[in-house]
């Protein structure tokens, strides 16, 4: 392990600690990035998707013969077509089946019933009024309660499925936890529905097919997160020979979990291209986005808490009821059905808990894609830290004295969970009591009193704090796998003559800086300057093998991958080294940049090591300076943080807005600062979005509320609030450099610290509880006795 | 996401323009800062089969002060309308309203005059103009009449403009004594339309009593809903909280707001009373001199 | 319909249908894809140019309106190879993330600071709101336009 708070490296050099200026964004900035709709092949057509207006039907007839004479139009297909080539179904990235076009049945809104081919966007979107659907309609299940109650098959296709239920899952130990309860001195217990959202990136997701029907090369340009698996998974779909499929996923704008799985209108245009022979682009509408791929979250969730008399937890109780929508596509590790829902013992030291888990098929659309998050590590920690929060009040603790209670002590890292997690290091009180002192939370607690005793005070401060842990960068291969597909990930370094080089990575970047990052890596570990590194991805052609970038992977897996190609390159140097220096290589002392032989001034620079290495490279030795990595993780990261939030409650109309807010995370060694704190930045971002506005509800008959940006709201500036970021740094011991990643960590731990703030200003009024977005009318509800539905 | 086909005439004046409406009569479609009409086509909402687009006229252009009432030309946008100092001096309701419509970019194209013309309940302008008492002047080739904003404003999305008549002008009173204003509008985000609104104007007489005052709700009825019995009970009392909250009381039950997912209708009356009351407290202050 | 909209400096003439949005005309037309689409409801900026000077949400626009007009997007904010304070401000101050937002904000912040050469953190709030990032929580948007303003000044 190597611990690096300050950079070894110059500036120039630009390794570990340094805060240097992004690569990529010298094309960004002039406005040169390349996104799929950038893309314009020769001859190429566009497609448009036909969905379904309705949540639930039976499709009588589709008749497309209006829609085939526009001039423009070639082609029009239906689920019929595709099933005559074995198409109509693909498998999901949990095991499930997905309908790429409808034939039987539609099962929600907005679900893909057929395409338009044709010359020109414009003429493909007019033909789609031309198409005609005889549905017939049928009760629309919308809530998962509703599923597992009724006796209406959603899944009625599915052989062997007899009920509505996707999936059960459990954790922990039952009796040990049934034990405690009943030994507990008070029982603290919350029910909450964590909404249905949507990642959203900025950059809908498309793809251009480009499918040569003479070769049977098939090009497939796509805005992907994981390039690889999706290559496979289309060698699998389609039958194509693998080695004919290139996936090239060239800049993305965004991705937060939406660009993880393979969507119908892949698969349509993929095979649109083949049968006619011409590349075809689809780029899907923000409508479409937000109505058919990759929805997130929806758990509906139950859980409790057992204390002792000294106010100590001692055992927690978690069911979840999550809606799937009509299939469960959720991409997440083969052996957790709920994601790494447990976690959600969090932060906190105590022996028993128990998990259980089951998943109900709604007329929704699927997706369940971990956005900005690991897997389900979002849900998990809003639930405990929602949870510790109204335990703190029900006992009339100050919440971040409750929790600096309970909170697992620094001296007993490595800490197994009671549902299984070995936890690798944490500072949980270091980062709480950093917190505290930079937003002045003793200040606060004071004001706050003062306000809110008068009782026709119309503004109520309040106070929330969140300390959240997070369990990333999947992971070990004994455990974790995607379709079989193991979660290491890949990095390979060749180092060119002239001193330079290139990292190829199984990663992918959608706005995080790999370019910047990846280049630090290799700069800190060999020396190399990290602008004179160039890093590609997204091109399965010419990348190595990897499981793409979400769940915060990209640095605790292809970052490790990258300084342990990086290592083995420095050894082959070594060897070089001590060739062109004639010492031994015992004898050779490095520092990044150079080996010097040990009590003398004699060195050489890498470079010259790398020319050697082209022109001059011992006898028996293999010419060259290059190597690959497939990096398989001991073990997951466990980065942290406290997060404390200050409201102000308007309790006429219900609105509130935040005063202050502090973030101190724990991400272990940050590669690049600066980069580190605009990824927090943009997760807090999201999850005050969340907490304050953003989520997609549906109406009885199943239609979609939250379909375009007017409806699913997304904060602009002028409703975001200023934060001021902290850090403390501990290390991960088993990652090369000590690194966690952090690119969701703020979007997992700032929500229930929003939604704790509404709440502590409202508990002396007698509100425990608003779900997910804290919407005035919820607040004013709540304030005023008021059910208030949706 | 496209609009479907449609013809096109892009007139250099105002009587071009009307000729053109004239003759195509219920064929032709004002456009004017389009920020209503083209996402509305976008959608395939909407599919009308000629657009006269009016961005050319540059004499509609206008924001001016004359015979006692500010005259807002049909081509002066939301962003004219925000930074006019005719406008911030002569009428406080309008002034605090326009920063609140849409977004800094849509206010850059959007008109008033489309927006009072479009009688969206959801949008704010009509709100306003009928808290001041507006007028819209119509022209059509035939000739020109002044409407009360009361008469224009018919229903949901429905307006009393004839075939080949056009919104030229909208006319708002300047004020003429102590007078003030306030458009309070409950949004979740900047872009977003009201879940309410609320425009408030007040006229104060020589002993400092309501000589006049005007409410108009935005988004709690079909239309935009001017709360005439409010106004009536108002003039001639002393201004002031009970006064206010009794105005608030009638607005509460006058509007009839959807249960939606913005909220239910008993928070949004709940809503219509709170800003009704501030609005009324913040537009005395300014008519008094002390905002 | 024949129409010619001068771009960046250059003129560009086709011939399009009425119903042609400007950005298609910029995107396909012109070739410069720097302009990007992020909705179908006019909500989100990431299509934003400057027609004569204001921005404006270019998916909002008909390209025939923009005949004869003076448009402006991210690849004209560079002047002879050098680089538009806004555009160095956003690499200095990490204004970026996906880039994907990044030139509707780089255009609105230069004509703010066209008359606002000194804009407070709530001034630039205001103007980049109808503009969305889902990546940066526009904090570090809002410093590296302050400092573009502080350079020009
Ligand atoms: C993202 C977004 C957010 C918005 N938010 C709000 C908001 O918060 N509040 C709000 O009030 N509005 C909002 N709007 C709408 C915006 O204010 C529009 O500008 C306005 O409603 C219409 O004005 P326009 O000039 O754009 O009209 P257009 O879109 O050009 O026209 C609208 C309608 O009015 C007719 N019309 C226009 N001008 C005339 C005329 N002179 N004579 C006769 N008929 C005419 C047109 O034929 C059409 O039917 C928003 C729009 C967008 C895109
Ligand atoms: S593309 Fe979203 S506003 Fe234009
Ligand atoms: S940088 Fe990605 S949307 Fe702004």
């Amino acid at each position: 392990m190597t611990t690096v708070h300050e950079p070894r490296t110059s500036p120039e050099v630009g390794g570990i600690g340094h805060s240097v200026r992004r690569k990529e964004d010298d094309r960004f900035i002039r406005g040169a990035g390349n996104y799929l709709d950038d893309l314009n092949l020769p001859g190429m057509l566009h497609m448009a998707i036909l969905r379904s207006p309705v949540a639930h039907a039976r499709i009588n007839s589709i008749d497309s013969s209006a829609a085939m004479e526009i001039e423009g139009v070639l082609a029009v297909i239906t689920g019929e077509a595709l099933a005559a080539h074995g198409l109509a179904w693909m498998p999901t990235l949990s095991g499930d089946t997905q309908a790429v076009l409808a034939t039987d049945k539609v099962r929600f809104q907005g679900q893909e019933v057929a395409v338009v081919i044709a010359t020109d966007p414009y003429i493909a979107h007019d033909a789609l009024s031309h198409i005609d659907v005889d549905y017939e309609e049928l009760e629309a299940i919308t809530t998962p309660q509703q599923s597992l109650a009724t006796s209406t098959l959603i899944r009625d296709e599915k052989e062997g499925q007899t009920d509505n239920v996707a999936y059960t899952w459990e954790a922990g130990d039952q009796d040990s936890t049934d034990a405690a309860f009943a030994a507990a001195a008070k029982v603290v217990s919350l029910d909450t529905h964590y909404p249905r959202s949507h990642p959203a990136p900025l950059e809908t997701c498309g793809v251009v097919a480009d499918v040569n029907s003479i070769t049977g090369q098939a090009t497939i340009y796509m805005t992907s997160q994981a390039p690889h698996a999706i290559r496979t998974v289309f060698a699998l779909v389609a039958g194509l020979p693998e080695e004919k499929i290139r996936i090239v996923t060239q800049d993305i704008g965004g991705g937060f979990g939406n660009k993880v799985p393979v969507y119908p209108g892949y698969v349509v245009a993929t095979a649109a291209s083949l049968l006619i022979g011409k590349p075809v682009k689809w780029i899907e509408s923000r409508t479409e986005n937000l109505i058919s791929t990759g929805f997130a979250r929806d758990f509906h969730m139950h859980a409790e808490l057992a204390l002792d008399g000294d106010n100590r937890i001692t055992a927690m109780r978690a069911g979840i009821l999550s809606d799937q929508g009509a299939f469960f596509s959720d991409a997440q590790p083969t052996q957790f059905r709920a994601g790494l829902f447990h976690i959600c013992t969090g932060s906190y030291d105590f022996p028993a808990a128990h998990v259980t888990a089951q998943g109900a098929y709604t007329n929704k659309a699927p997706g369940g894609v971990a956005y900005r998050c690991s897997f389900r590590v979002t849900e998990a920690s809003y639930l405990i830290e929602r949870l510790v929060d109204n335990a703190a009040h029900e006992v009339g603790v100050d919440p971040a004295d409750f929790r600096a209670q309970n909170f697992i002590r620094e001296d007993q890292f490595p800490y197994l969970s009671p549902t299984g997690f070995v936890y690798d290091s944490g500072n949980y009180h270091g980062a709480m009591d950093k917190a505290k002192e930079m937003i002045g939370y003793d200040g606060w607690r004071a004001r706050q009193a003062e306000q809110n005793a008068d009782p026709d005070a119309t503004k109520l401060i309040g106070i929330g704090v969140a300390s959240f842990t997070e369990v990333v960068g999947a992971g070990p291969s004994r455990q974790y796998d995607i379709l079989g597909l193991k979660m290491f990930d890949s990095a390979e370094l060749r180092i060119h003559p002239t001193g330079k080089a290139i990292l190829k990575l199984g990663v992918q970047t959608q706005g995080q800086g790999h370019e910047t990052t990846f280049a630090q890596i290799v700069a800190e570990e060999l020396g190399i300057p990290y602008s004179d590194i160039k890093v590609m991805y997204g091109d399965t052609d010419n990348t190595p093998y990897g499981l793409g970038t979400y769940a915060s992977r990209s640095t605790p897996v292809g970052g490790a991958a990258t300084a342990v190609v990086s290592r083995k390159i420095r050894a082959k140097a070594q060897k070089l080294a001590a060739h062109l220096l004639e010492a031994a290589e015992e004898d050779l002392d490095w520092e990044p940049g150079k080996f010097t032989v040990k009590g003398t001034d004699q060195s050489v620079t890498i470079q010259e090591v790398a020319f050697a290495a082209y022109t001059n490279h011992p006898v028996g030795m293999e010419a060259g300076l290059e190597g690959v990595t497939y990096y398989d993780p001991p073990n997951m990261t466990y980065p942290f943080g406290t997060y404390i939030v200050v409201v102000e409650v308007d309790t006429g109309d219900g609105t509130w807005k935040v005063l202050e807010m502090v973030a101190v995370d724990d991400c272990g060694v940050r590669i690049n600062p600066m980069i580190v704190d605009g990824q927090i930045a943009g997760g807090l971002t999201e999850g005050f979005a969340k907490a304050n506005m953003q989520w997609i509800t549906f109406d009885d008959d199943g239609n979609c509320i939250g379909s375009n940006f007017m409806d699913y709201l997304v904060p602009t500036a002028w409703e975001t609030p200023r934060y001021q970021l902290g850090e403390t740094v501990t290390p991960s011991p088993h990652h090369p450099i000590g690194a966690k990643g952090v690119g969701e960590s703020a979007t997992v731990g700032s929500p229930a610290a929003f939604t704790n703030a509404v709440i502590d200003a409202l508990w002396s009024r007698g509100v425990s509880n608003i779900d997910m977005p804290v919407l005035p009318h919820r607040v004013w509800g709540a304030l005023n006795g008021v059910e208030v539905s949706p | 996401m496209y609009p479907s086909a449609f013809d096109y005439s892009a007139p250099g004046s105002l009587e071009e323009a009307l000729a053109t409406l004239a003759e195509l009569g219920d064929e032709g479609r004002v456009l004017a800062g389009g920020q209503s009409l083209i996402p509305m086509m976008k959608l395939r909402l909407a599919a009308p089969g000629h657009l006269v687009d009016i961005n050319r006229v540059d004499e509609l252009a206008h924001i001016s002060e004359s015979n006692g009432h500010l005259a807002v030309g049909a081509l002066a946008r939301h962003a004219d309308v925000a930074s006019s100092e005719a406008v911030s001096r002569h009428n406080h309701t309008v002034a605090s309203a326009a920063p609140w419509v849409s977004d800094p970019l849509v206010r850059n194209r959007g008109t008033l005059c489309g927006s009072v013309a479009h009688c969206d309940p959801e949008g704010d302008w009509n709100s306003v103009m009928l808290a001041v008492g507006a007028s819209v002047v119509a022209r059509s080739s035939s000739g020109e009449r002044v409407i009360p904003i009361t008469d224009f404003v018919v229903d949901f999305f429905t307006n009393s403009l004839d075939p080949g008549e056009m919104v030229t002008e909208v006319r708002i009173p300047a004020y003429q004594g102590p007078a003030g204003g306030a458009y309070l509008k409950l949004e979740r985000k900047v872009g977003d339309y009201a879940t309410v609104g609320v425009a408030t104007h007040l006229v104060l007489d020589g002993s400092g009593n309501v000589a006049e005052a005007g409410l108009g709700l935005t988004a709690v009825y079909g239309h935009n809903l001017k709360v005439t019995e409010a106004e009536e009970m108002m003039a001639g009392q002393t201004p002031g909280p009970e006064l206010f909250a009794e105005a608030a009381a009638i607005a509460a039950s006058a509007c009839d707001p959807d249960d939606n997912v913005r909220g239910p209708a008993e928070y949004k009356r709940a809503v219509v009373a709170e800003y009704t009351r501030r609005g009324f407290a913040q537009a005395l202050a300014l008519a008094r001199g002390e905002g | 319909m024949q129409i010619t909209v001068n771009i960046n400096g250059a003129g560009e003439t086709r011939d399009v249908e009425p119903r042609r949005l400007l950005v298609d005309f910029i995107r396909s037309d012109a070739g410069l894809t720097g302009t990007h689409i992020g909705c179908d409801t006019s909500s989100c900026g990431a299509c934003t140019v400057l027609l004569d000077g204001r921005p404006v949400k270019s998916c909002t626009v008909l390209a025939v309106q923009a005949d004869g007009s003076e448009v402006k997007t991210v690849e004209g904010l560079a002047e002879g190879g050098e680089l538009h304070p806004v555009q160095a401000a956003f690499k200095e101050h990490h204004g970026l993330q996906c880039g994907f937002c990044t030139p509707g904000m780089m255009l609105v912040g230069s004509a703010l600071l066209e008359g606002n050469p000194d804009p407070t953190d709530e001034e630039v709030r205001w103007a980049i709101s109808g503009n969305i990032c889902r990546c940066t929580g526009y904090m570090n948007i809002v410093t590296a336009i302050q400092a573009a303003g502080g350079e020009g000044s």
